[in-house]
């Protein structure tokens, strides 16, 4: 019991104490939103890890709660209804429930292809289709509201914004808790069986599209409360909520973070505000190192981060830690190789970035105090051969590692390894 | 909408449409081959038009023609036997995941060379002008190679219509295209190795046929096609960064109306929504005014409804091929010549 406890206990205190650990209204709203994005792949996951169901199209039911979370703020704003603000963001809950009610009666009878499909033209759909009403969807400008409404409910006014993080610590909580709880009741258990074997499932009594659907309509509950999270801490929603990139965004860091284990969402959450709000600052190239990094986890470890810590201990159980000296110096070898590659790709394209986007700023481009002149023919020469210095440098560090770690096995196993 | 005005729009929705089933023909023949949709496939077509655009400065627009397609061949060759190979032990879902990053990682690519501007992507100067042109006369219709009938532009007659020559060229070419892929499917031994290799690959590998060089380079006639409509499209239309996402739902959407790895299914979606979207396009009509109770009686529903009613056919364009999607998911939910699941 104590050890199912504690993660949960550890999750709570660190939402908790955050904000006193990194201050600053900063800090603040780079939480705020990692809360926020925490709900959403969270939900995202609850179709892709649990249900096998690859939602192309999932930023709509944040999206469509999120309007109308706004709508009920102007309404309450206007007087016309009386709610507790706190109440808000689940009356963007029930409008994301409602839209994934309807629309998931088009994409849950098959999954796999068709599905991924289906929910990325429905996607396409609504996007489009709230470009075509700005009465309601407010357009390039947005619906803007304002979060202080109604008379303070125990004194909370929202009117600071450690209180909108209070708020969306409790439900980010509560989420993750009720998705959780999800897993562990029988029909969270055969939306699993459902995803791994479809026919078996079916044979078992149960309907796959049932349990697909249920898991679906859920699923867009809990987006549509990220999404009313967001109006309490923009005050502000535009299309671009309902749009693909967004959609594609959330599906990148979730699988990014890992979507076998129940957290790797969680940490796919906190990599993408981390990227988006502060790697965005840094580089304007930053989605293509996402999408570089994306593409490498995929081919090296399709289990996201969340992955690599059981797969670190399988290693460590096949050659226990006393055998692995000899491996040091191939895995700093190969830690060199990686960072020459990585370190002359990354200055090459941000001189590329620099000459296509900000040629304005004069062709200078400072990395890491780094004066690169992007005019001059000796930086694009010598960062592309250190590049392919590094890339043979990589491919023999590899072959070396590779070997070195056949001995290591051999010897681990010739001396007769603990079990 | 008068006589020449809807000929020119159906003309114009047929080249859309075919240069649609170029797309789609590609995404098919992967998708039936490797089970896995290529999200890649619209990012692909966006660099086919901006290497199109980039060897036509150099070496002129036909050598661009033969060469993009071949250089997007080869690489999409080369991300099949080196990216999507490794990940296909593990499933459709990385491997569609895969290409999805894969897509972005273009996209971004080719912004980080060419730039975020639009492409001065012109037609070659020899297709340049109008093939022919139309004028609705009180007499009737009248036509004429070139730039239309003499009466074109003198008073009283009302307005010319020209059908570019390079659109009918584009036709041409995806017509000439599709015909000697249909012939390589059906009647070339390598073509009928490919079509047991989509229904049975494991017999097919059993009989000494090397299954994964055959997958890798349907792979590669894919991309090969997704670049020649690239260079094509990218002169027709705009060659732009987000040439690949407005391009690619609409792909998407018609290989799912068409039933999922149907190559017919896909060519009567692609025109049908080819059309559908130029006639939208073209007409000045308000949706109110296709409901019959437009007149007096409307004005009961009118008033509450009045935002979407109001809005123009040409300002829903946009949403039909999705519109059309879900009417077919509903009615037909394996699309329209998709086989039946099980």
């Amino acid at each position: 019991m104590a050890r199912q406890a504690f993660p949960w206990l550890a999750y709570a205190l660190l939402l908790a104490l955050a904000p006193l650990l990194l201050p600053g209204s900063m800090a603040l709203a780079l939480l705020s939103q990692i809360g926020i994005a925490i709900i959403a792949c969270l939900a995202l996951n609850m179709l892709l890890g649990q249900g096998g169901m690859l939602s192309f199209g999932h930023a709509v039911y944040a999206g469509l709660g999120a309007y109308a979370a706004v709508h009920l703020l102007r309404a309450l704003g206007g007087g016309s209804i009386a709610l507790p603000v706190s109440l808000v963001p689940l009356a963007g809950g029930l409008a994301g429930m409602a839209a994934a009610a309807l629309l998931g009666l088009l994409c849950v009878r098959r999954a796999g292809m068709p599905f991924a499909m289906i929910t990325l033209g429905l996607g396409e759909l609504v996007w489009a289709a709230a470009q075509m009403f700005p009465q309601w969807f407010g357009g390039e400008a947005g619906v803007a509201a304002d979060r202080v409404v109604g008379a303070p409910v125990l004194g909370i006014s929202y009117g600071p914004a450690w209180q909108v993080y209070a708020l969306i610590a409790i439900y980010a909580f509560a989420c993750t808790a009720a998705m959780y709880f999800y897993t562990r009741t029988p029909a969270g258990r055969m939306l699993n069986a459902v995803r791994d074997n479809p026919a078996r499932a079916a044979s078992l009594g149960c309907s796959p599209a049932a349990l697909r659907y249920q898991a679906f309509v859920f699923s867009g509950f809990f987006m549509g409360v990220s999404g009313g999270l967001g109006v309490l801490h923009f005050e502000i929603v535009t299309t671009e909520v309902l749009g693909t990139t967004r959609s594609g965004m959330l599906l990148l860091f979730t699988v990014l973070g890992g979507t076998a284990a129940f957290a790797g969402p969680i940490l796919g959450a906190v990599l993408m505000v981390l990227c988006s709000v502060l790697l965005s600052e840094l580089t304007r190239a930053w989605l293509l190192y996402m999408g570089a990094v994306f593409v490498f986890m995929l081919l090296l470890a399709p289990g996201g981060l969340a992955s690599l810590g059981p797969a670190l201990r399988a290693r460590l159980q096949q050659v226990p830690l006393r055998y692995w000296g000899g491996l040091l110096p191939a895995l700093a070898g190969l830690a060199g190789a990686a960072a020459l590659v990585l370190g002359s790709a990354v200055v090459l394209v941000e001189m590329g970035y620099h000459r296509q986007l900000s040629s304005a700023l004069g062709p200078v481009r400072v990395l890491a105090g780094w004066p690169l002149d992007t005019s001059q023919a000796t930086p694009w020469v010598v960062g592309l051969a250190l590049l392919a210095a590094g890339l043979v440098l990589l491919r023999w560090a590899h072959r070396r590692l590779c070997s070195r770690w056949q001995a290591a096995c051999a010897a681990a196993a010739g001396k007769g390894a603990p079990r | 909408m008068d006589t020449a005005y809807l000929l020119i729009s159906l003309l114009n929705g047929l080249s859309l449409g075919l240069l649609l089933f170029m797309l789609a023909s590609g995404l098919t023949l992967i998708f039936s081959l490797m089970g896995v949709l290529n999200f890649a496939h619209a990012s692909f077509y966006m660099l086919g038009a901006y290497l199109g655009w980039q060897i036509s400065q150099w070496l002129g627009f036909w050598a661009a023609l033969l060469l993009a397609p071949l250089a997007l061949g080869l690489a999409g060759a080369w991300c099949e036997q080196v990216l999507l190979r490794r990940v296909h032990r593990h499933g459709h879902v990385p491997e569609l995941l895969l290409t999805f990053g894969l897509g972005l990682l273009i996209v971004e690519a080719v912004q980080l060379v060419w730039g975020r501007q639009p492409m001065p992507f012109e037609p070659p100067a020899a297709l340049a002008g109008p093939l022919l042109g139309l004028l609705d006369t009180p007499q009737g219709l009248q036509w004429a190679w070139g730039s239309g009938p003499a009466a074109c532009g003198s008073e009283g007659v009302g307005p010319c219509w020209q059908f570019p020559a390079f659109r009918a060229f584009a036709m041409l070419l995806s017509v000439v295209v599709l015909a000697l892929l249909a012939a390589l499917l059906k009647f070339s031994r390598a073509g009928l190795v490919i079509q047991a290799a989509t229904t049975h690959p494991q017999a097919v590998q059993v009989l000494g046929h090397d299954v994964p060089r055959v997958t890798m380079w349907v792979f590669g006639i894919g991309t090969a096609l997704a670049g020649l409509a690239g260079v094509v499209g990218g002169a027709l239309r705009v060659t732009e960064p987000t040439m690949a996402l407005s391009v690619g739902a609409t792909v998407f959407a018609v290989i799912v109306i068409g039933g999922l790895g149907s190559l017919g299914g896909a060519f009567v979606a692609a025109v049908a929504l080819g059309l559908l979207e130029s006639l939208a396009t073209a007409s000045s009509a308000r949706l109110g005014d296709l409901l019959p109770f437009s007149g007096a009686g409307g004005a009961v529903g009118g008033q509450a409804l009045q935002p979407l009613l109001g809005l123009r056919l040409s300002q829903v364009a946009a949403v039909l091929p999705y519109l059309v999607l879900v009417a077919v998911l509903v009615f037909r939910p394996r699309g329209l010549f998709g086989k039946r699941e099980g």
